[in-house]
Formats: C-alpha cells, sequence, structure tokens
C-alpha cells in the first residue's frame, strides 16, 4: 500500500468564485492523492464543492491557490502547450446528464471522435472512424449507431455515448461527476459494471464524484467527505463506513436509504448542525487517526474521535 | 387500517395516441388503496406508474384516453368524468398531487405566500388576514424558518429542498383525503431527501393521509410503505405488503428490481443488472410482458398472460411460477442477502 504510484496529488488547493466583496469560497484548502487505478470518490450535498474539484483538476475551472500535480508535473494556473494538450488527453470527464453534455446538432460519431480531432489531427479519417467503432462496442453501443444523434438514444445509452468520448482518449485518469444519478436503478446497474469492467481492462484510474453514499460504497476504494468547500473526513471506504468519525458523516450515513422494510423504519436520521463545532480559539486541523484514515477537527474533537476509534 | 378501500381502480385500460400510432400504456391495472395507508407504486421508467396516478387526477395528456375500466371514489366514477368542472372538485381539495420537480409546481412570478396562500384561499374558504394566517401555519408546520420573511419571498430564493417543503405546504393546504406524490424526492440530496420523507410521514399521521408514493428507489419505498404494487409494462405484475414483498418477493421482475440495487452488490462483483429492454408498447403483448428478459420464464409466459396467484391474503403475484405445475425455482441469492442485511 505504501509504494503505490500517486498519479494525481491535490495539495492546498482553494477556489473562489467572484472577486472583491462577492467573492465567495467554493473549495478551501484541500488536498489529497489519488493513487494509480483506484477509484477514488468525493461525496458531498450540491452547493458542497465537490464538482468544483473535480472541474479545477480538468482545468475548467481555475485554481485561487495550491496546486495539482499530476504524474509530478504541475496542471493547474499557468503552464506550457506541451503540459496543456496532456491534459487535454490523459485526464477525461463525464458528466451528469448525458443529454446536456451532447452536442445535439451533431451525429454520435462526430460527438464521440471529437476529442481525436483536437488532439490528433495527425489520424486519418479512416483511423479515426475505426477508433470511433471501437469505442463504441467497449461502451457497449452498437457501431450502427454512429451516424444518429442524440436525442434518438434513451438516458443509459446517451450515458454510454459520453462515456465512449471520454475512452476513446485513452485517458489515465477519468472524472465522473454523478455520472448515474440521471438515469433508471436497473440502468445505472448496467453503467457501474461498464465502468468497472473498462478500469480493469484499461487500467483506468477514476475520479468519481456523487452525493448518493450507497453507490460510492460499491464502486470506491477511498471516499473523501466534502462539506462546505471542506474535505471534513477522508478513508477507504470500509473503514468509513464501519467507523464514521465526523458528525457529517454520520449524518450522510444515516441517510441512505436501506432496501430493508425493517431496518427502514428503524433507521435514525442523523441532523448535522455545522454550529456545533466551536472553532473560535481552538483552531481545527487534519490528523490521521487510524492508518490512511483523516478527520477534521480542533484538540477537543479530536480527542472524542480519538476515543470513539478505539471503541 | 381500515378495510374499505378509499379508492377502487378495476381493470383499468389507459392508451395515447402518438404520433398517428395507439400505444397501451396501462394494460387492466386493478388495484385498492386502504383508507390511512402508504401505497407505494415501484417500476423503471416508462413502466406507467406516473400514467396510473395521472388518472385520479384527470391529468392525463390530451392525447391519452381510459378506453375502459373504473376508477371508484366516494361512489364516483373518476373515469367517467368528462369535464373539467368535474375534476375541480376532486382536484387539490380530494386528491393532491406534490411532483418531482418542485420548480416547476411552483411559478418564479409569484411569492410563495401568495402561491400557498391561493390553495388556502380556494380550498379552505377564507380570505385576508385569516387566510394570511394560516398559509404562515401551514409553512411553519412543514418546517419553514422564519415565515414571515419567506411568505414574501419568490421560489427562485429557496433551496430544492425548501421547495419541496411549499410544494407540500400547498398541497396540504387543500386538505385532501389522498396525497400522491411522484418522486418527490428524486431531485434532491440524500440528506434532505431524508427529511423530506419524514416530513411527508409526520404529515400523513397528523391529516390521517392516505398517501400513494411513487419512485424508483426501493430504499426509499422500504421506508415509507405499508403496501407495494410494482409495475412493469403497464401492468401490476405483483403486490403485496411492504415486507411480504421485500421478503418473499415471488415475480422474477421483482427479484431482479431488488437485485439491481447497489446496496445489495459485492466489491469486486459486477453489479446484477436487467437484460433487454422493456417491451414496446405499440405492439400488443403476448403472455408474461417480463418474458424475453427473464431467464427463468417459461414456454407458457409467452402464450398465455399469467393470472394473478395469492401467495399469501394481502400478497398476490401475476406469474406463472407460482402455478402448482410449475417446475419450482429458488429466488436467486442475493434476496436472501437482502434479509441478511445489518444496520451499519
Amino acid at each position: 500500500m505504501m509504494d503505490r504510484e500517486v498519479l494525481l496529488s491535490v495539495k492546498n488547493i482553494s477556489i473562489d468564485y467572484g472577486s472583491g466583496k462577492k467573492v465567495f469560497h467554493a473549495v478551501k484548502d484541500v488536498s489529497f492523492d489519488i493513487y494509480k487505478g483506484e477509484t477514488f470518490g468525493i461525496v458531498g450535498e450540491s452547493g458542497s464543492g465537490k464538482t468544483t474539484i473535480g472541474r479545477a483538476i480538468n482545468r475548467i475551472n481555475p485554481t485561487t491557490s495550491g496546486d495539482i500535480l499530476f504524474k509530478g508535473k504541475k496542471i493547474n494556473g499557468k503552464i506550457d502547450k506541451v503540459t496543456d494538450r496532456m491534459v487535454t488527453e490523459k485526464i477525461q470527464m463525464i458528466f451528469q446528464d448525458p443529454m446536456a453534455s451532447l452536442n445535439e446538432r451533431a451525429k454520435v460519431d462526430y460527438i464521440i471522435s471529437e476529442g481525436l480531432v483536437n488532439v490528433h489531427p495527425e489520424y486519418d479519417a479512416k483511423k479515426r472512424s475505426e477508433m470511433v467503432k471501437a469505442a463504441m462496442e467497449e461502451v457497449g453501443l452498437l457501431p450502427e449507431f454512429a451516424s444518429r444523434f442524440p436525442h434518438e438514444f434513451s438516458g443509459g445509452q446517451r450515458q454510454r455515448i459520453g462515456i465512449a468520448r471520454a475512452v476513446i482518449m485513452n485517458p489515465e485518469l477519468i472524472i465522473a461527476d454523478e455520472p448515474i444519478s440521471a438515469l433508471d436503478v436497473s440502468i445505472r446497474a448496467q453503467v457501474l459494471n461498464m465502468l468497472m469492467k473498462l478500469q480493469k481492462e484499461n487500467g483506468l484510474t477514476y475520479l468519481f464524484i456523487a452525493h448518493d453514499l450507497s453507490v460510492m460504497r460499491f464502486i470506491c476504494d477511498r471516499i473523501a467527505v466534502v462539506h462546505k468547500g471542506k474535505i471534513v473526513e477522508l478513508a477507504e471506504t470500509e473503514e468509513l463506513y464501519a467507523h464514521p468519525l465526523h458528525p457529517y458523516t454520520r449524518s450522510l450515513l444515516s441517510a441512505i436509504p436501506l432496501p430493508n422494510p425493517i431496518l427502514a423504519k428503524q433507521k435514525k436520521h442523523i441532523v448535522y448542525d455545522p454550529s456545533m463545532h466551536d472553532y473560535s480559539t481552538d483552531k481545527p486541523r487534519m490528523e490521521e487517526l487510524r492508518p490512511g484514515h483523516f478527520v477534521y477537527g480542533n484538540e477537543k474533537e479530536m480527542n472524542e474521535y480519538k476515543r470513539m476509534v478505539k471503541e | 387500517m381500515d378495510k374499505n378501500p378509499i379508492l377502487s381502480v378495476k381493470d383499468l385500460v389507459v392508451r395515447f395516441k402518438l404520433r398517428g400510432r395507439v400505444l397501451t400504456a396501462i394494460r387492466s391495472v386493478s388495484i385498492d388503496v386502504f383508507q390511512g395507508e402508504s401505497l407505494a407504486i415501484v417500476g423503471e421508467s416508462g413502466s406507467g406508474k406516473s400514467v396510473l396516478t395521472k388518472t385520479f387526477m384527470g391529468l392525463l395528456d390530451n392525447n391519452g384516453w381510459i378506453e375502459s375500466g373504473s376508477i371508484e371514489y366516494d361512489g364516483k366514477d373518476l373515469a367517467k368524468f368528462k369535464t373539467e368542472k368535474e375534476w375541480l372538485e376532486i382536484r387539490g381539495g380530494k386528491i393532491a398531487m406534490v411532483f418531482q420537480d418542485p420548480m416547476t409546481s411552483l411559478s418564479p412570478l409569484k411569492t410563495i405566500g401568495k402561491q400557498v396562500e391561493e390553495a388556502v384561499v380556494l380550498h379552505q374558504k377564507v380570505k385576508g388576514e385569516e387566510a394570511k394566517k394560516r398559509t404562515l401555519e401551514i409553512l411553519a408546520e412543514v418546517g419553514i424558518p422564519d415565515v414571515e420573511t419567506r411568505y414574501k419571498q419568490y421560489p427562485h430564493e429557496f433551496s430544492g429542498g425548501m421547495r419541496q417543503r411549499v410544494v407540500i405546504a400547498m398541497a396540504l393546504a387543500c386538505k385532501p383525503q389522498i396525497l400522491i406524490c411522484d418522486e418527490p424526492t428524486t431531485a434532491l440530496d440524500v440528506t434532505i431527501q431524508a427529511q423530506i420523507l419524514s416530513l411527508i410521514k409526520r404529515m400523513q399521521e397528523k391529516y390521517n393521509l392516505t398517501v400513494i408514493f411513487i419512485t424508483h428507489d426501493l430504499g426509499v419505498v422500504a421506508e415509507m410503505a405499508d403496501r407495494i404494487a410494482v409495475m412493469y409494462a403497464g401492468d401490476i405484475i405483483e403486490t403485496g405488503k411492504c415486507d411480504e414483498v421485500f421478503f418473499n418477493p415471488q415475480h422474477p421482475y421483482t427479484w431482479a428490481l431488488l437485485g439491481s440495487l447497489p446496496q445489495l452488490g459485492v466489491k469486486g462483483e459486477n453489479l446484477y443488472s436487467i437484460a433487454g429492454t422493456p417491451p414496446n408498447l405499440f405492439k400488443e403483448i403476448k403472455g408474461d410482458a417480463f418474458a424475453p428478459r427473464n431467464k427463468y420464464a417459461l414456454k407458457v409466459d409467452y402464450v398465455a398472460r399469467p393470472p394473478y396467484f395469492s401467495v399469501s391474503e394481502t400478497h398476490k403475484a401475476r406469474t406463472w411460477l407460482l402455478d402448482p405445475r410449475s417446475p419450482k425455482i429458488e429466488p436467486p441469492e442475493y434476496i436472501r442477502r437482502l434479509k441478511e442485511m445489518e444496520v451499519k
């Protein structure tokens, strides 16, 4: 575990929207590493900044401070053209709403190959169409669909187009922003299975962003819980579910719907009230309480968490 | 629970005309809804669960109609209603609905207070100061803080969860008997979802409401429902008490639906997923609609539509597997896993 290769390293990044008096700190001093081949999850409610983090990695949102290193190379802020191209190619994104993220006036074959045209202009049309065909097969779409428009597909198929578009670039890191939230239960399972298959076959690394902890448990190796732009807890998935420390994590876990009528009806939802933290004099920090399990809190809370860990 | 049905649907068939072709969205559905219960209708998108409940309020789109069957409510047959005037008495006042996306149910141009007050004035027959007082009361009741200020605000100043609370307040202001919740929490975060669900439960107890819950999320169903109806391709294929459907499901489609829950997945293994796609409702369906996607399908499933077989007094399923002549088939292993689930 110690000698795993770090693919992406996020170091103390902050991201602000607006400036001057109207500035809004969407992400505050967030750090984490993503190892090669793992699935790293970011969980939080809407407005917590989880999407902003993903978009910053992909250079869609500029960072205010901090560093993002991809394979040891700085990729945020001002970078040279070669690095920029490398980011475009090696870090791909899958979006939540497949209809909103696909060009409705373009045919599937154009949508999927658009990235290739930009990054590999040396490929000729024949090579491109072969690659499109291979990518479509990989995500379970019939190659005949290449000449259709996105509106002719169901939600699950559209999401597959979105995934094919990412996979064709042969990326190393895929940022999946709520890729299954808009899909039906049965389709969700299909898309999740496919994402796992692609990971195994192509050695992909995923950054998975979602609010649904039940899905995250199934797919993620490690999870970071984000609240109001800050990571409040980070641990391996099973560790996080077995020993949630931060009250916000416990609140999220208690909100997962349980598919078992007896348990569901006994379940108590824990409400998280951020005003419970008194950080006026005793300043909070991130601390590793168990191997790989980090939690955010001040001295007093740390003692409390340490007691919980021992139990 | 009262054993008299408050709403009784018999052999309902609903059709739509789409691009010159006729589609059968509801294929002869019968179901009773009992006073004070919460009934959950589950199924994939396109299974007809929303269409079914829309017929209870006369909200079918213009290209849809009730072909045959009856919907008995309060001594009247809702399926026979022709004019909007007849519906006005039922809509809101007797049966109210909460939709998935609160933004589509609220007017962006009017203040929250005015919109809720409209329902109060119309259904509680009060005016002026009294109407405002009641509006503030009901807003406070659904958990909106600082109601005096919130009364004057517009929907865009509210968060998603708060908007859904407002929509529930509007529905309750009508003093309905039946509250239909169409995917009320699908657009919301898990923590907000938990709050809205507990609000609905609280309101149900307080006002002795009958709640019909439409959802595809079985986790929500387990928490909210007394009884479950599983829909597939415009038909109810299994109904029973919540425990019966979760712990002793009979129809292979119910197995499949339960199996695709990520909560039941084993890490590193593939999640169970239902192969194929739902049938084309433009065509006439022969036999069991789920047969082509069902690995347990028998020959008879492709020929004759199965009748309901009773499992218990409250539990029945439309599958030939329950026929005494059928071979014995054990439900898949993950159904057992569901029973053994522990609280974490």
